[in-house]
Formats: structure tokens, sequence, C-alpha cells
């Protein structure tokens, strides 16, 4: 009997260990990238600086309608969502292209990466604080003695400029880090919360206020935009390899024709609102329709209108950038930069001609007529 | 009739001991009543516990009681059946949770089955050479105080770099090698232990005999190292799952438990009990890695002679 046991927990681990090893060999054929299905595909690969979600919209936009393979790339376009740098990822020469926000990477450049600005993509900073109306914060000038929530990693400079701008230094404030979502601040740990126009804001109006059982409206909270303040910084720009940019003619070409395709897909998402969040949705955001919905809309309204086109690199708004990083000193005395940034830092030749060859193919560059839609975000986002 | 047989339960490990079946169905009677146990606290404590927790200091002691922090038990299983959005296609939640959590086992056990090898090759070699022994205990143990988040880009980074042949390295590897490098340490060490274990008499008795190093270690070494084998395994085994949840947030790996832990916790202010479903599969998770390699226990019984009933 003793013998017969034995046999049978023998064919159950045995069971659970070939289980295992086929699930490992089903995450192999699963992850693989569609590869060949192009013949002469230029490969390139993308890091993004968070999970999939309409935030990227364009990108996987120009992915699924096939701009990319038009262009004879073939991109594999990689979330991070951890500890993945964008902008290291691509000093280290781990991807060809990344996309992250400026004043993150001037710290970077500063402590040697050698990148460059090739299109900055979103035109305007999409951060807020958000606090309660009812509260006593208006302004950044009324942050002092408060407990003010940041996400850190390079996340909170725009709060540490504009609060220089009021001529408060970030001793005079206790700064909290911030969760991925907005408990703390509708638990009232956090007097103003940080939040993106297209994501966190989101998560206020998608959650139910135990007081009343209903859905949070905008009318519940004061918003400061810092793109309404001198600490407003460039966000989501594309960033490209500085080195291979001088020396590299082939991707010198490939970055034009990568620019050129996701324009095409940031125009998608500017007329197609709802495909592009499907499209995001399809290629694995967890957010459910409307928030992804409301992503791609507020996404949309950072990038256009583009008067210059987009992508183009203005350099009033990149000099303002450049300003508040030097401003900004942290809770613990650093500053994101001391120095002025190399002139390799960014460079508008590659948006130009992708701009001047799609415009020449009659695209709208400029965006004049595009008009947000509007959004009614659902309980969870749902 | 349960207080009768509990009442009866220290004589344990007599040859009168309940009939296996009936000691299997008790245990999991037990694991229910855990469970149960866990379940009601959680309803009390929300119930009765303060609306705004407890804070000695600055640190948060007990949770707020309110439905964003802690939802009801019946809430958070009832997510569990609804659909994960309102999309179009969208999978019941618990299904999802289930596939991400297989993914990330799948990953776990081969970062199981390497850090395993890895570990009982680090202790053959630090058994047969002393100087080896001396070299290399210091570095293992300081392995395990690299600090993942410093760690995982560079496996990501060196991974996404070899390419041999049709051989490219996908992402989910670095996730297991990962994982590999948090299970082979308590391998390493409990192996070195085990096969160090042998009493002298008879070691020597092998010795007087002329047997080979290599005979020595299998018919004596091996054997008296099962009993510490197995903690060592198990712990591998919860080691191999922390690193590869950790893992797939830290190397923004799509499609596992880890990463839909990020990505619900994201969505946590406005749909509390869905950021519970994958903590509760990751627990399941640990609790399936765990049992197999308690059953690859069951089947090393004879040589577990020497070891506590655990």
């Amino acid at each position: 009997m003793m013998n017969n046991r034995h046999r049978r927990l023998a064919t159950f681990s045995a069971l659970g260990l070939s289980a295992a090893l086929v699930l490992t060999a089903c995450a192999t054929t699963e992850e693989a990238p569609e590869a060949d299905s192009g013949e002469e595909l230029t490969p390139v690969t993308l890091q993004l600086q968070w999970l999939p979600q309409g935030q990227f919209a364009g990108y996987f936009a120009a992915q699924e309608q096939g701009y990319f393979e038009e262009a004879g790339l073939d991109v594999e376009i990689i979330p991070s969502g951890g500890d993945i740098v964008p902008q290291d990822a691509l000093a280290n020469g781990d991807v060809d292209y990344a996309i992250a926000w400026v004043p993150k990477v001037l710290g970077s450049i500063e402590a040697g990466a050698n990148v460059t600005n090739i299109a900055q993509i979103f035109q305007r900073s999409g951060t807020l604080q958000v606090a309660w109306a009812d509260g006593d914060i208006s302004s950044v000038a009324d942050f002092e003695g408060k407990k003010i929530g940041s996400w850190g990693f390079g996340n909170e400079w725009e709060i540490f400029a504009a609060m220089a701008e009021e001529g408060l230094d970030a001793s005079t404030v206790e700064i909290i880090t911030q969760d991925f979502n907005m408990n703390a601040f509708l638990a009232g740990d956090i007097d103003a919360a940080q939040a993106m126009t297209y994501n966190e804001y989101a998560q206020l109006l998608e959650a139910v206020d135990p007081e009343t059982g209903e859905l949070y409206t905008a009318d519940d909270f004061t918003v400061i935009s810092y793109e309404d303040t001198v600490g407003a910084m460039l966000q989501d720009a594309i960033w490209a390899d500085t080195e291979r940019l001088e020396s590299d003619a082939d991707y010198q070409e490939t970055t034009v024709a990568f620019l050129k395709a996701v324009i095409k897909g940031w125009i998608f998402a500017a007329e197609s609102p709802e495909e592009a969040a499907q499209i995001t949705i399809d290629a694995g955001s967890g957010w459910g329709p409307s928030h992804e919905l409301w992503m791609v809309n507020e996404t949309n309204k950072l990038i256009w209108p583009a008067p210059n086109g987009i992508g183009y690199i203005d350099e009033a708004a990149f000099d303002a950038t450049v300003a508040a990083a030097l401003s900004a000193v942290n809770e613990s005395g650093a500053s994101l930069i001391t120095e002025e940034p190399p002139a390799s830092a960014w460079t508008n030749e590659y948006i130009e001609q992708a701009l001047a060859e799609l415009e020449a193919e009659g695209f709208d560059i400029t965006g004049d007529s595009f008009t947000p839609i509007e959004v009614e975000l659902l309980e969870g986002g749902n | 009739m349960q207080a009768a047989t509990v009442a009866r339960a220290p004589s344990r490990r007599t040859r009168t001991a309940p009939p296996a079946s009936r000691a299997r169905a008790r245990a999991w009677g037990f694991g229910a009543l855990g469970l149960a146990a866990l379940a009601a606290l959680w309803e009390l404590y929300k119930l009765l516990g303060p609306a705004d927790g407890l804070v000695i200091g600055e640190v948060r002691v007990l949770p707020r009681t309110s439905d964003l922090a802690m939802p009801h038990i019946w809430e958070t299983a009832g997510r569990l059946f609804e659909p994960v959005t309102r999309a179009e296609g969208a999978r019941v939640l618990w299904l999802e949770v289930a596939i991400a959590a297989s993914l990330t086992l799948g990953i776990a056990a081969a970062g199981w089955i390497v850090g395993v090898t890895v570990g009982l090759l680090l202790a053959l070699v630090m058994q047969r050479w002393r100087l080896a022994e001396s070299a290399a205990l210091p570095w293992i143990i300081l392995s395990q105080t690299v600090p993942l988040i410093a760690f995982a880009p560079v496996v990501k980074s060196w991974g996404s770099r070899i390419e041999i042949g049709a051989f490219e390295w996908q992402d989910w590897m670095s996730v297991a090698v990962i994982a590999s490098y948090l299970a082979f340490f308590p391998v390493a060490v409990g192996a070195l232990k085990g096969f160090q274990s042998p009493d002298r008499l008879h070691l020597e008795l092998m010795r007087s005999y002329s047997v080979g190093w290599w005979q020595t270690m299998r018919y004596l070494r091996i054997p008296a190292a099962v009993p510490y084998l197995l903690p060592a395994l198990r712990l591998a085994a919860a080691n191999a799952v922390v690193g590869a949840v950790v893992a797939e947030v830290s190397t923004g790996l799509q499609g596992g438990i880890g990463r839909l832990v990020i990505q619900y916790a994201g969505q946590a202010s406005g749909d509390p009990a869905k950021a519970w479903a994958p903590i509760l599969g990751a627990i399941a998770l640990g609790l399936i890695a765990a049992g197999s390699v308690a059953l690859m226990g069951a089947l090393a019984r004879n040589y577990r002679r020497t070891e506590d009933a655990s």
C-alpha cells in the first residue's frame, strides 16, 4: 500500500514538474517577437517609460496601423513599469529610441548619458497638483507647511521648480511619496497630490465618494496645473543615441522614417481617439475603456494643436525647462542639474525633415482643427 | 467529535496514527479553518477597528478600515467573478489572474530548476575542496545582499545582448535568472551543510573500505543531506516565486502576476476590490510552489528518518 502511495505521489510531482515545463515552453513561444513577417525591415526598438497605456497611443497606433512597416521598420515597443529607466536603456545601447521626460533626461545627461531629444511630442506639461476644493490650497504659494504628494524618481522636479519661483524651498513642505493610485490623497494622508491630467486625475473622478455614494466630480477638487507656472517642464520626448546620430548614416535615415511613422500614429490618435484607445487596450493596457479613452483624449490635448508641427522642439520652451531644472532643489538639498546641458541635448534636424516630407504628402502636422472629445468616466474607469 | 481527535493529537508518529486519508482530511480541515479565521479577523477588524487605523510615531501599525483600504471579503470574492473591464472580450477576473499566475509559475519553476542545479553544484564543489568553501561561501552570502532594484536592469541589459545563432534571449529569461539568483542560495548553503553532516564514524568506515569520494558522496553524503535539502528546496521555491514576481515588476515583463499587481494597484482608487485579486493570485502561487516541493519531499521519505516531523 505504501508503495502505491509513493507511486501516486511520484506521478503528481512529475505532473507538476511537466506542467511547469510546459508553461515555460508556452512562455517562450508567446513572447517571441513577430519578426519574420517582413522581408527587409529594419529592426528598431523603442523603450517606453511606463506600462502600455493611452499616453503612448500614437506609438501603438503606428504599430497597429502598419505605419512603421510602411516606413520599412520592424518596431518592437518595450514597456517599462519598474526599474528600467528609458534613457539609461538607450545610453547603454539596449534600445534604439526611448520615450522620457525632458527634466529626467537632463539629469542623466549631466551624469554622462549621451542622448539627444529628436522630437518633443508633448508640447505641454500634463502634471497637476490636486487638492480638496474645501481645503486651503489654491496655488503653489499655499504649499508651505503642507503635505505634498509626489511619485519621486524624477517626477518631482516641476513641484520644486514651481515652489522655487514662489520663494519656497523643499524644506518648507513635507514631501510624501505617492503610490500608484490616489488612495493616500483620498484618505487624507496627502494635502495635495501629484496627478497627470490623463491618468491620476481621472482616477479621482472614477472613485466613489463614501459620503454621497456617487463618483467624485471636478467640483470636489482644486486643480493646480504646472503648465500655468514657471515650473512647467517638457515631458514625453523621443530620445536617440547622440553618437549614432553623428556617425551612423543608416541610423539617421531610420530616425527620419521612424519619426514620420510616429507622427502618423499620433495624427491617427487625434482623429480616431476611440480606435486608438482600443489599440492600447489590445496592446496590454489593463485600464477600462472609459479611462483609456480619457487618457488618449487628454494626451491629445498635450500634443495638439502643435503650431510648429508635432514634435518640433521649441527652443524657448526647452530653455525654460532647463532654467526650471537649474532652479529646482529637492528635499535633500540636491539639484537636478548644475549647468546648462550640451548643445547635443536636442536637435530639430530630423523632425524638420520628417515634418517637411509629411506636409508634402498632405498630412496635417499642426492639428489646427483639432478638437478634443468629451469623455464620460465610469466607476473604476470601466 | 473534533475535540476528541484534537485531544489525542500529541501522541504523534506512533504506529496507531490515524489512516492517511483521515489525517489528510484533517489537514485540509484545519487549512480551511485557518482561511475562515483569517476572513473573520479581516471583517471583525473592519467592523470594530479604529476608522483611521493606528499610527505610532510615523509608522502605520494598523490599516484604516475604509472600503478603500480594506474592501469587504465578499466584495473581493465577488469581483473575482466579474469581467476585468467592460471592454468587449474581457476575461473574468479570476481567469485573468490565473493565466498571469501560471505564466509566473512557469518562470519561477525555470528559475527554481536553474537555481537548484547551480546551488547543488556549488555545494558539491565546496564539499570537495575546502579551499573552494573558504573562497566561495562568503561571496555566496554576500550575493544575497545585492538589492534586486540594482540587479534587475543589469540582467535585462546583458540579456538583451545575448544572441547565439537561432537562440535569442527572451525577456522572461531575465526574470527566471533573477528568480534563480534568489533560489540558489538556500540550496547551496543547505546542501553543503547536509553533505558535511555524516558522522565521522560513517566516514571512517567508508575510508576503511577504501571507497572513493564519489561513492562516499553517493552512498553516504547525499542520503544524509536529504533532511537538509528538503527545507532548502522549499525555501528555494518560495524565493523563486518572490524573485519572479518582483523581477517581473522590475524589468517590466508583461503577462505575469507581478505586472497585474502593479497595474491593478493603479486602479485601486476606483475599484478597490480589483487590486486584491492579483495579490490573492500571488499567495496561491506561493502555496502551489511550496506544495509541489512538499510532494517531492514525500518521494524521498526513506531518507528522512532523522528529520523531525514538520
